[in-house]
């Protein structure tokens, strides 16, 4: 499986290391503790198909990246730079 | 025998090589079982559960029976394939699963037995008494069975693994390999032809026939020559692809020196490939199928395609009178053949009964007729054939067999995809692209995509050029298809023959057609079911030749068709990988990178035995003359430390350096309490939580400029806290104007810890050193002997102590001037169980504490989380649950007795309380002989503990056998108030 990243083009699956689903990188408002922070850590969608994924290019540009993937099938459908607001 | 004038093989050469303790001469170019046949071998193993003797079946890697050991000593390796192997000079190669001979196997007896040993014998058999399964029972099946045994020694193969991309992997370099491989090195793509086979060829070396008007031998060899003078084409014989993966990679096993006699030394044995390729063609052909008729199983008996590459390729033929079963026109060339190479043919039968006589061949001909039973003790002698109601018995040494042809769709298979069942050929072909499971950009050609005369294939291959071309954005070149074969004749599917007596569908683990039928009959009527009850499929070759025929067997066993009965999952390796080589690299030094400081040699040249921290190689005491135990040199550098001074490499804690003018913000976000007030020269402690409210890291960062930040982390999370800063900077402050790196590498760093460290410094920085006017959090650019360096006052020991830090370049030399100093005011080196007992004595939290279930309430540092800013883990930090007074949280334990042993991983219970789950009161994490107090102390986790102080609990630690008295107290042992740090 390879990933196209944006700022370093198609590398290698052993380059990057998943964090599962992209909402982690999209922080709830809020300091205290409410039922969107509850959604936000332990309510997570975990489809056998499309999805979106947060990767982390640990051994090339340290990006982390937003991955839409095919769970079931492994198809890679985008990749995008988290900081560019690809959360 | 070998025949004059046939075969590919060197004869001007001889090579010697050893079966089973026999001198034999093959030549160059034979396979293992090419010189066994021509030496006149028949017998070559014994089977894995009847010890049946077993001959030569196949001429390919698909080969069930003919597994021998090759080599000797540690380096031996079992479960070869006779028919892969290569004969060299000095080869040695012994049968397996025999004792004590290959002629004389005494477990033979399982034979007779065989009317009990059907599918799942054992677990009917062997139930009672059940403690006997494990100490009597599955010993002995495990002796009696088997393949090949482990020389349980060290593997002293040098393997290797390799990685490659190409535009066009071609799979398989027979008649559509190799037009595929041509059309697309012609058009200019990178191609990697990929070749199981010593030689590239494929049927195309086995069969008697022509190609673009020349023998097809020799059309292949120009071909092939031609492919060698592209520079973007790679052919790799003796290369197996092994799996089709995600992306476009595919798996390979490459043999590099098992062939050769002396392989130069820095040569591995074998050689696992990632190949990337953009695009594939699948051209690996396809698999003869034995028929299940009974006694199938006689050395002798032999699919009719491999007899025809013996003859054509290695000029060898497996008997003297040769006997033909089979239902295709195909195979009638065997006979075909072997008449016009001088050989006799016994007879010919042809369960078709309406196919027309072989033309040409002056034998005895059977058609409608079938076979059904074999003779010969330890090969064959004679078959039984029944025809026209009645049964004859024909003298036949060998028995030339084939129920048609399985295209090798594995590959095509292996991302979940099922194979198509085809009622006008009566086979699997490959799942069509598209189809759920289906490999993408892998297009089936030749055989393999079920076309089965030479021309058909020709064009197969070229069709498949065309089309990977085209997606390369490639023009394909002009060639015409060299004319060829192309009747592929007529053939019906012949799965079994019914007749008293076991019928063989897998060679390899002893399945036989009663055993299928005993599967459907208790139950079993699924094909993945059938196949774990009877094992069909799940040897080392994996069912390659039968699996086809069993799931036939079992479709007629339940009443179901063959597409309805369905196929098990094909999986990678498509042949077998030795564990060795896919690891190749990891073994020994290569398992993991090692990391070593700048003082490493200096610490080891002291004797200091190392322990690993990650990947990193630390110290673990330095001993001193008199010294035998690691306790006495602890204790030693542990007074050392209180009373003198001491040094210690810390250069493996994490270093990441912050830049800009949002940093003071951004180090407010992930720490919990507020850094953007910390002022230039001074240091602060903090704790990072995770996003779960949990403590992720602790550590200090240093602000030693308006504009320079070094933040520290623990050796052990280095890497996870620089991730995180990312993750927070890139995904949730990318506005912030701050940039971070990791220069964990660039810096050696000491701890300077005692009450002469002070004077230490004085000696050691130029200009001096005034602690005065360098309070305890101070941090500060320094010069040491003109290196520019930088100074914390930190501690880890609770002592008055500092970190100095210079260039890594620097850090040996650095290193040898601080011991010198050190022990010039009766100081010296410490390691890292002095290290570990004075933090212990302070309380001090490592990642024995920060396990990743830990609070900061749990750890007495809720103070820490600051009511005035946002930070990462606030939201989750302020769950009631994690604020719950009930909690197991940090405390520090004593023995009552003062003799007491502590120990790390121990339980609390209440006194008198059994030591079982529900009365857990918490847990050891941390425990040491402390020198200082005289007795052993320890940090851990109490319920509600800093409401406990000076209640006592029993100490249990079930595994070592170990209770201990021992009372709740302040995690901190010594110097509460923090008065020497300070000083």
């Amino acid at each position: 499986m390879r990933l196209d990243c944006p700022l370093c083009g198609p590398r290698d699956l052993r380059e990057f290391t998943p964090r599962g689903a992209a909402v982690h990188a999209r922080r709830p408002e809020g300091e205290t503790w409410s039922e969107a922070w509850h959604h936000h850590l332990h309510l997570r969608d975990n489809p056998a198909g499309r999805s979106e994924e947060l990767w982390y290019h640990g051994s090339g540009c340290t990006a982390w990246l937003i991955v839409e993937r095919d769970t079931a099938t492994h198809e890679v459908f985008s990749v995008r730079l988290a900081a560019e607001g690809g959360a | 025998m070998r025949l004059s004038g046939y075969g590919r093989v060197d004869r001007t050469q001889s090579v010697p090589f050893r079966f089973d303790g026999r001198m034999l001469t093959g030549h160059p170019g034979d396979t293992l079982a090419s010189a066994l046949i021509a030496n006149g071998v028949r017998l070559v193993g014994r089977s894995f559960k009847y010890h049946r003797p077993r001959g030569i079946l196949t001429a390919g890697s698909e080969e069930p029976n003919a597994l021998v050991e090759i080599g000797e000593g540690a380096g031996r390796v079992p479960n070869v394939r006779a028919t892969v192997q290569e004969v060299h000079e000095g080869l040695v190669a012994h049968s397996q699963n025999r004792w004590p001979s290959l002629e004389r196997d005494l477990l033979a007896v399982n034979d007779l037995a065989a009317p009990f040993l059907g599918a799942g014998f054992y677990y009917k058999t062997f139930m009672w008494p059940a403690a006997f399964w494990e100490r009597v029972y599955e010993p002995a099946i495990r002796r009696a069975a088997g393949l090949g045994s482990f020389t349980r020694e060290a593997d002293p193969h040098r393997h290797e693994k390799a990685f490659a991309s190409c535009d066009l992997l071609v799979i398989g370099a027979g008649a559509a390999g190799l037009m595929a491989a041509l059309a697309a090195g012609e058009a200019g793509a990178d191609v990697i032809l990929a070749e199981e086979g010593a030689e590239p060829g494929g049927r195309l070396l086995a069969e008697a026939e022509e190609v673009g008007g020349r023998p097809a031998q020799d059309w292949a060899a120009a071909t092939l020559a031609r492919l060698g003078a592209m520079p973007n084409v790679r052919v790799m014989p003796r290369t197996a692809v092994t799996g089709a993966h995600d992306g476009g990679t595919y798996g390979a096993l490459e043999r590099v020196s098992e062939h050769l006699a002396h392989p130069a030394p820095e040569c591995p044995r074998d050689c696992f490939w990632r190949i990337d390729a953009r695009v594939a063609v699948l051209a690996a052909g396809a698999l003869e199928r034995p028929v299940a008729f009974p006694d199938n199983d006689r050395p002798g008996v032999m699919m009719a395609s491999a007899v025809r590459a013996y003859l054509h390729r290695w000029g060898v033929v497996p008997g003297a009178r040769i006997a033909l079963f089979a239902a295709g026109d195909d195979a009638r060339r065997t006979a075909r053949d072997l008449a016009a190479a001088g050989v006799q043919i016994a007879a010919v039968i042809d369960p078709r009964a309406d196919a027309p006589a072989p033309e040409g061949i002056d034998a005895p001909y059977f058609a409608g007729g079938q076979v059904v039973g074999t003779s010969g003790r330890q090969g064959l002698t004679a078959i039984r054939v029944r025809a026209g109601g009645r049964v004859r018995r024909i003298a036949a040494d060998v028995l030339a067999m084939s129920g048609g042809w399985s295209p090798t769709v594995h590959l095509a298979c292996h991302m979940g995809g099922r194979p198509v069942w085809d009622e006008a050929l009566g086979a699997f072909l490959p799942p069509r692209e598209g189809a759920r499971g289906a490999v993408p950009g892998l297009i089936p050609a030749g055989a393999a995509a079920g076309v089965f005369d030479t021309a058909g294939c020709l064009a197969s291959g070229l069709a498949a050029a065309g089309e990977a071309l085209s997606r390369l954005g490639l023009r394909a070149p002009r060639i015409e298809v060299p004319e060829a074969e192309d009747d592929p004749g007529r053939s019906v599917p012949l799965f079994r023959v019914s007749g008293k007596g076991r019928a063989w569908l897998d060679f390899q683990n002893d399945v036989t057609v009663k055993d299928v039928e005993l599967s459907a009959r208790e139950g079993f009527v699924s094909v993945e079911h059938m196949k774990r009850y009877t094992t069909q499929g799940m040897a080392p070759d994996q069912g390659k030749t039968s699996n086809v025929v069993a799931l036939a067997v079992l479709a007629e066993a339940t009443g179901q068709t063959i597409p309805e009965t369905g196929t098990t999952t094909f999986r990678p390796p498509y042949v077998p990988v030795p564990l060795g080589t896919i690891a190749a690299g990891a073994q020994g030094k290569g398992f993991a990178p090692e990391r070593f400081t700048t003082s490493h040699d200096a610490s080891a040249a002291r004797g200091a035995p190392m322990i690993e921290a990650g990947l990193w190689y630390r110290p673990s005491y330095f001993p001193a003359r008199g010294e035998t135990t690691w306790r006495e040199a602890c204790a030693r550098e542990v007074a050392m430390v209180r009373e003198a001074v001491g040094v210690a490499d810390v250069s493996t804690l994490g270093k990441i350096e912050f830049r800009g003018p949002d940093t003071g913000a951004f180090l407010d976000l992930v720490y919990t309490s507020r850094f953007s007030t910390l002022k230039p020269g001074r240091a602060r402690y903090g704790i990072m939580l995770r996003e779960d409210g949990h403590v992720m890291d602790d550590g200090t960062t240093a602000r030693l400029s308006d504009d320079i930040w070094v933040m520290t982390t623990t050796t052990a999370a280095a890497g996870q806290v620089m991730a995180h800063l990312e993750m927070v900077q890139q995904c949730h402050a990318p506005g912030m104007a701050t940039r971070f790196t990791s220069t964990t590498d660039g810096w050696a760093q000491f701890a300077v810890a005692g009450p002469r460290a002070p004077d230490l410094l004085a000696q050691v920085l130029d200009g001096g050193h005034d602690a005065g006017s360098f309070p305890f959090m101070a941090c500060a650019a320094v010069t040491v002997a003109g290196v520019a360096g930088r100074l914390f006052r930190i501690s880890f020991s609770g002592e008055h102590a500092y970190e100095i830090a210079v260039p890594a370049r620097h850090g040996a030399a650095l290193w040898r001037l601080l011991c010198a100093y050190a022990e010039g005011l009766g100081g010296g080196p410490y390691g890292m169980e002095a290290l570990n007992v004075l933090r212990i004595e302070k309380g001090f939290p490592t990642h024995a504490e920060l396990h990743g279930r830990t609070t900061a309430f749990d750890l007495g540092l809720q103070n820490m989380l600051s009511p005035r800013k946002d930070f990462i883990g606030k939201a989750a930090a302020t769950r009631p649950g994690l604020l719950d007074p009930g909690r197991e949280r940090l405390v520090g334990l004593r023995p009552v007795d003062k003799a007491g042993r502590l120990l790390a991983g121990a339980h609390l219970f209440k006194r008198g309380a059994k030591a079982i789950r529900v009365n857990d009161q918490g847990y050891l994490t941390s425990a040491c002989h402390s020198p200082t107090l005289g007795h052993d102390i320890a940090l851990g986790f109490v319920s509600a503990g800093p409401e406990r102080m000076g209640e006592r609990l029993s100490m249990v630690d079930h595994l070592r056998g170990v209770t201990t008295e021992v009372e709740i107290c302040s995690p901190v042992f010594l110097d509460p108030d923090g008065a020497r740090a300070r000083s």
